[in-house]
């Protein structure tokens, strides 16, 4: 469903992506691990369009470089940032809105609206409450709710348990499964290797840019590099 | 009693005034970090539309409708060709770049209309007061109080209730995620843009109510006020800016109204003392803009 070949992604004369090609097939859930400034999110932002960067990604066989982040989720790819990030001055209704406007109106925008408010209840507790207001764990299922207001294929979470309690990040963790059930392809950057690679199909090791390691997330979890980086064993 | 209510509705009208181009600034500064010094000519562009509007002997109404339609027309063109070419650039090449763009638009003004000032015929009824029996209102301070109230709920409902509106709110907290949504960057910028030119258009209006003419230099002295007022309310914040509108206006009429004779050619230097002070109390600003929260 998504190829990534051989994407550079330069800050400046900082080469944070040197090189890394991976595939993404439909229907799994694919992690990148690493350590911090492994270049993970780096790629992440590459895919969405938000940093400019070169070689080649392909999305169901057509080619999505160069295109900026507005077109590149009216494609079918969805990012949910690290740190959450929602509007913290807009209402959770709003947030909600806006994750949709550009896709829907009227009656159908309506329709994901409510089927959000299905999926994530808390949300609709919340519904008036300014987004800011919220708890770590509740920002991070209207981030996540929010990204898939755009309805996307491929869903791109960035660190979506970092900073949260256990028990929600079992939480996020079971959303991702659930996800994954119901047909939506997932890339998911996690530091939490452990969880990850429990839930994932593949995998992929970055360091300083690069990918050293790759394999099933039943391999990777087997694997001492992994075990040595990035699992507490 | 009178005189106080009296000084009261000034200030209150002149703060208005204030408070709608400090609004037009912060729209702007909120979303790309501009601070739009070209933003007085937005209101020397609506003030030649209303005395081109008046040449061809249209009804005023139609005049204040071409002042405002001048002035958004005027702000997209320099959103489109001065500024969004120079979106990468970093803050002090974007406030060169209002610099650029208000100085050809004065040069353009002086040598294509007149460096003199240009009549701009107001209804007569416009010199009348009103006596509401424990104070005599004039129609001037007391249309720019209803327009200014008018516009300030109008803004309101725009940024609440509409999607354009609401994605204007959150490209000031967070534009990349707001693009990552599918919502196209240039688009909520010219909206914004359209909406400061609105507010200065509607400014001008007012503005041009007190004088009767316009000239190239009418936008300097007003949006060097309202450059204080957005500072003072809280740079970015658009309630801030209306806070800080009125409370310069306040301050301006009170030290007029308060002052001794001797000291009145001083009156601007008491109130930017005053307005050092309230920095120094609150150097954000009255009411600071929201920063978002990033983990």
């Amino acid at each position: 469903m998504l190829e990534v070949s051989d994407l550079k992604v330069k800050y400046g004369e900082v080469a944070a992506v040197k090189g890394v090609s991976f595939s993404v097939p439909k229907g799994s859930v694919v992690v990148l691990l690493g350590a911090n400034g492994a270049g993970k999110s780096s790629t992440l932002n590459a895919i969405s369009g938000l940093v400019a960067s070169t070689g080649s990604i392909a999305f169901e066989g057509r080619p999505l470089a160069g295109q900026p982040a507005e077109d590149i989720v009216k494609r079918g790819i969805a990012l949910t940032p690290e740190g959450r990030r929602v509007f913290p001055s807009l209402s959770v209704a709003d947030n909600l809105h806006l994750g949709g406007a550009a896709h829907a109106s009227g009656a159908e925008l309506k329709t994901r609206i409510e089927a959000a408010l299905d999926r994530f209840p808390i949300l609709h507790e919340r519904y008036h409450q300014k987004a800011g207001l919220l708890s770590g764990g509740e920002q991070q299922m209207l981030a996540i709710a929010r990204s898939l207001m755009a309805a996307p294929r491929l869903l791109l979470l960035d660190e979506p348990s970092l900073g949260l309690a256990p028990l929600i990040v079992d939480k996020v963790f079971d959303l991702i499964v659930d996800l994954k059930q119901r047909g939506l392809t997932i890339l998911l950057v996690e530091q939490n290797a452990e969880r990850a690679l429990e839930i994932a199909d593949h995998g992929y090791v970055l360091q300083t840019g690069q990918i050293v390691l790759a394999g099933t997330g039943a391999e990777l979890a087997r694997s001492d590099l992994v075990k040595q980086a990035y699992l507490a064993e | 009693m009178d005189i106080v209510l009296q000084q009261i509705v000034n200030a209150i009208s002149l703060g208005g005034i204030y408070a709608l181009l400090a609004l037009g600034l912060a729209v702007v500064f909120s979303i790309i970090s501009l601070i739009n010094f070209a933003h007085g000519e937005l209101m020397t562009v609506a003030g030649y539309g209303m005395f081109f509007a008046a040449a061809v002997s249209l009804p005023f109404p139609f005049a204040v409708g071409a002042a405002v339609l001048f002035a958004v027309i005027a702000a997209l063109l320099t959103e489109r060709f001065a500024f969004r070419p120079m979106r990468k650039a970093d803050a002090t090449g974007l406030l060169l770049t209002s610099f650029a763009v208000s100085a050809i638009l004065r040069v353009i003004f002086q040598n294509g209309i007149s460096a003199r000032p240009k009549p701009v015929p107001l209804p007569s009824g416009f010199a009348g007061v009103i006596d509401l029996g424990f104070l005599h209102v004039g129609i001037v301070p007391l249309l720019s109080i209803v327009m200014t109230a008018l516009s300030l709920t109008a803004l309101t409902l725009f940024l609440n209730r509409t999607t354009l509106g609401k994605a204007m709110r959150a490209a000031a907290e967070d534009f990349q995620v707001l693009r990552l949504m599918g919502i196209k960057a240039n688009r909520v910028i010219a909206v914004a843009f359209a909406v400061s030119g609105a507010l200065a258009g509607i400014a001008a209006v007012l503005w041009i109510a007190q004088r009767g003419s316009v000239d190239p230099l009418m936008g300097f002295v007003p949006v060097l006020k309202a450059f204080v007022a957005a500072v003072i309310g809280g740079l970015g914040s658009l309630t801030g800016a209306v806070a800080g509108g009125f409370a310069l206006g306040i301050l301006e009429v009170l030290f007029q109204a308060f002052l001794p004779d001797a000291a009145l050619p001083f009156r601007d230097a008491f109130v930017l003392g005053f307005v050092i002070l309230i920095l120094i109390w609150r150097p954000d600003g009255l009411i600071p803009a929201p920063v978002a929260r990033r983990s």
